[in-house]
């Protein structure tokens, strides 16, 4: 599918900034990064939590394929890898051509592969299964996501989770607190006049609505948040990047994290993995997309002290339907794998390889509950409680090193 | 009780984006319901504004033959062109927006483009998405089996939800699930798995020209027998319609949309739901659903019940300070920051359209939009706060349509009477004027 990207759109019709495509890199030193780190850094190999959500429900059977399963090959044809394709992770399974970093990943045992992910009733809409997933409430819709269960249960520090672009996706929202949220372009600081005044937009008043409290609440969390970014990423460039780029998004997580941002959890995205119609060069640009951002981002991390405690979660919504449709794609399905990746990690496949031919109703069947990965990512990582978090708490699974 | 004032301040806000005090002050002396029924009257496309902001019509895009290899350069011009059309696509609606005399008719477009979101990052093609706008624009306040039939066989929206791939031997599910999910009837128990196969085995058959028109072709349709909704027989895009509008839901679930989208983040009171349902009725009148909802005593009752999006805000301060935006290059700039508060015109981030509430109120959106705010007061008309500084802070009330400040809100803009241009950047930054 030759979708044009909205990045593309936006580079084609001028709308990012020209000119810092040619500023070149203002690079921060380390003792900027450090004298600005702020009064309760972190400290070295602290955990910290990358959520990465893949939008659109990535098909998981060409991303972990089961390259010998004659079932694979026999439901989708045009779409399946032949074996020599595949990047091989045992005699069986091997990682999408494009991946070839999550394979460097899994040789240093630095990436777990949790097979067969979903949970009970799962459902076929994007919206519902995404909230499903970003709010941890299979049963019933609730307002809260994950992280900002997390958020409420520990504190009222808004920087304790950070959102990569302005629009905060439901994982970040908490019923007391949400989630701070950073540009990933260019930042420029507010003149001290409109700050001060900021500060008493903040405040409360007898008058206020439910709706008014939200606004002076993120005026109040806008003070903070500047308190402690501003001058980490000063002097960043806009690089004409949109919030959608990937790798610009990890570029801002890494900055913070190596100067010591007091920020355990921070959440990016990658959209675009709805494959109904010509999935097989799509879906491989985009995890090429992904493997090159992420795979980056981790060499970088691992080289600091700091970015040693990081651990990335890699979900998506739902798999796709086994059985190909007629146009090259595939529909909206149910289980796929979660990566976990990271120095954190105890690499290798967690969970039972879902089977290709025992299907309910042409849905791949889910072995492990979402909410196993969540509870040992809060328990482990963000060092919470997840009976706080979630409503049902199975057991860990164990791929984080104790 | 609010102001009669405040009251006619809110009705012009919710049905437009933000307002001036003389706006404000044309619809008390007009009285609210002669002012409702006037604006659902109007013809969108008579309004001055829209009169001096024609929609572009783009020459076809000569894609050359599909099997023909085509040599890179030519296949980056083409792309290079097309990426121009769409650019001054959306900055073209963005003028709209902001020349219209009366808004209501472009926010109501933009209220189904959220109902109905298809986006150009998929589409691509400008000519079908202004196709579709147009649909909106013109159907959108009369019967609204028309309205979603329409869709239902738009070109953008066969692209957008592979319509185009759905064929009896190959039917693609996409569109049929979201048009009973997100268009008709909500996600629930109105509808089965089993609903969505059958409704796609209906749908089968339609196909988009190039030149933005769609047709059935006979060959590709599903002739068997389908059940959908209880319905059963040879279904075809038609009688699939027919089959979801008439679930005893369906009423109920547009008029929670669309309150959600002009009201309130919280849903109707049961009591209001059957005023909004009984006026629609058996016509499935868009219009009167609207006119039930303006004047329900509900609609004043609670005031800042929702957050103004990212595209209100922008056009509404825009609007309100005159900043002049006469060529694409200016609505470029706009589109910029629209793109950094995460609303583009066309661009919806999935069906599902935009988010609402909290998700605008980011820690980044309060930066961007004062930056914003403060750049657009520099180019604004602030001859409404010529008069003293003690004056200027309900002059800029009056001027941006807002009833009164809290004490909270008055206090600060009264530090910044002595600047009217911070005065203006923080009274559009305030919480009376992010909610509404």
């Amino acid at each position: 599918m030759d979708t044009i990207s909205r990045r593309r759109f936006l580079i084609a019709s001028g709308v990012t900034g020209g000119a810092a495509l040619v500023a070149g890199s203002a690079a921060v030193t380390w003792s900027q990064l450090h004298e600005s780190a702020a009064s309760a850094p972190l400290a070295a190999g602290d955990p910290v939590l990358v959520v990465l959500t893949l939008y659109g429900g990535n098909d998981g059977l060409n991303t972990v394929i089961p390259y010998t399963d004659s079932a694979y090959h026999g439901t989708r044809p045009e779409l399946a890898y032949a074996p020599g394709e595949v990047l091989h992770l045992d005699d069986k399974l091997g990682l999408n051509p494009a991946m070839k970093g999550f394979a460097t990943l899994w040789q240093s045992k630095q990436l777990a592969i949790v097979r067969g992910v979903g949970y009970p009733k799962p459902d076929h809409s994007h919206f519902r299964s995404m909230d499903i997933w970003q709010t941890a409430s299979p049963a019933a819709p609730v307002k809260t996501g994950w992280i900002g269960r997390w958020l409420d249960a520990t504190g009222d520090d808004p920087v304790r989770a950070v959102n990569l672009g302005s629009v905060l996706p439901p994982l970040a929202v908490g019923a007391k607190t949400t989630a701070a949220a950073l540009n990933v372009g260019k930042a420029t600081p507010l003149p001290a006049q409109v700050t001060a005044a900021l500060a008493g937009l903040g405040k409360d008043d007898p008058s206020d609505g439910a709706t008014d409290a939200m606004v002076c609440a993120a005026f109040r969390a806008e003070r903070k948040v500047a308190a402690t970014f501003d001058k980490v990423l000063s002097g960043r460039q806009a690089a004409g990047s949109g919030s959608d780029d990937l790798t610009a998004q990890l570029d801002v997580v890494a900055k913070c994290v190596k100067a010591g941002v007091p920020t355990k959890v921070y959440a990016v995205s990658l959209d675009g993995f709805d494959t109904h119609a010509g999935e097989k060069a799509t879906q491989q640009a985009l995890l090429g997309d992904l493997d090159s951002a992420l795979s980056g981002f981790l060499a970088d991390m691992a080289k600091d002290a700091r970015g040693r405690g990081v651990t990335v979660l890699v979900y998506s919504e739902f798999g796709r339907r086994v059985t190909a449709n007629a146009s090259q794609g595939t529909d909206h399905g149910t289980a796929g794998p979660v990566f976990l990746a990271g120095v954190p990690v105890k690499g290798g496949f967690y969970g039972d390889q879902p089977s290709l031919t025992d299907l309910d109703n042409g849905d791949l069947k889910s072995n492990v509950d979402f909410r196993a990965v969540y509870g040992e990512l809060v328990h482990k990582v963000l060092g919470g409680d997840p009976h706080q978090v979630l409503d049902s708490v199975p057991h860990e699974l164990g791929f984080i090193n104790a | 009780m609010p102001s009669q004032w405040e009251s006619a301040a809110r009705l012009v806000r919710r049905t437009g984006f933000g307002a001036t005090g003389a706006q404000v002050d044309a619809a008390v002396q007009m009285g609210t319901a002669h002012y409702v029924s006037s604006m659902l009257a109007a013809d969108p496309g008579a309004d001055r504004g829209a009169k001096a902001t024609p929609m572009p019509r783009f020459p076809a895009i000569n894609y050359g033959d599909k099997g023909a290899a085509r040599d890179k350069t030519a296949k980056k011009a083409l792309n290079k062109q097309r990426g121009e059309q769409l650019k001054a696509m959306t900055a073209w609606w963005l003028r709209r927006m902001i020349a219209v005399e009366q808004p209501f008719g472009e926010k109501l477009t933009f209220c189904w483009h959220n109902h109905f979101a298809t986006s150009a990052k998929k589409v691509k093609d400008p000519g079908l998405m202004l196709g579709q706008n147009t649909k909106l624009r013109t159907l959108g306040r009369g019967d609204f089996h028309t309205l979603a039939y329409g869709m239902l066989t738009d070109a953008a929206m066969l692209r957008w939800l592979d319509g185009q791939q759905n064929t009896s031997k190959a039917p693609n599910e996409n569109l049929a699930r979201e048009f009973m999910e997100l268009f008709t009837l909500g996600h629930g128990d109105a509808y089965t798995e089993a609903d969505v196969r059958e409704g796609a085995r209906a749908l089968t058959g339609w196909r988009a020209n190039l030149d933005g028109t769609t047709a059935f072709r006979a060959n590709l349709h599903d002739n068997g027998s389908k059940t959908v909704l209880g319905v059963t027989g040879n279904l075809d895009a038609a009688s699939f319609c027919n089959a979801a509008l008439a679930v005893p839901g369906a009423a109920r679930y547009l008029a929670t949309r669309m309150w959600g989208q002009l009201v309130s983040d919280t849903p109707p009171s049961a009591a209001v739901l059957d005023r909004l349902v009984s006026a629609y009725a058996a016509k499935r009148d868009v219009s009167a659903m609207l006119a039930a909802m303006f004047t329900a005593p509900e609609f004043d009752a609670a005031h800042g019940s929702i957050v103004v999006t990212p595209v209100e805000w922008l056009v509404g301060v825009v609007r309100a300070l005159r900043v002049p935006v006469k060529t694409d290059g200016d609505a470029i700039q706009l589109i910029r920051v629209l793109m950094g508060l995460g609303q583009i015109p066309f661009y919806p981030p999935s069906v599902a359209g935009w988010p609402s509430g909290q998700a605008w109120l980011s820690t980044a959106a309060v930066d961007l939009r004062l930056q914003t705010a403060t750049a657009l007061a520099s180019a604004g008309d602030l001859s409404a706060l010529d008069g003293s500084a003690p004056s200027r802070v309900d002059a800029v009330a009056h001027l941006l349509g807002i009833g009164s400040w809290s004490a909270r809100s008055s206090a600060v803009l009264r530090a910044a009477a002595s600047d009217p241009k911070r005065l203006v950047a923080l009274a559009v930054n305030t919480p009376e004027y992010l909610t509404n």
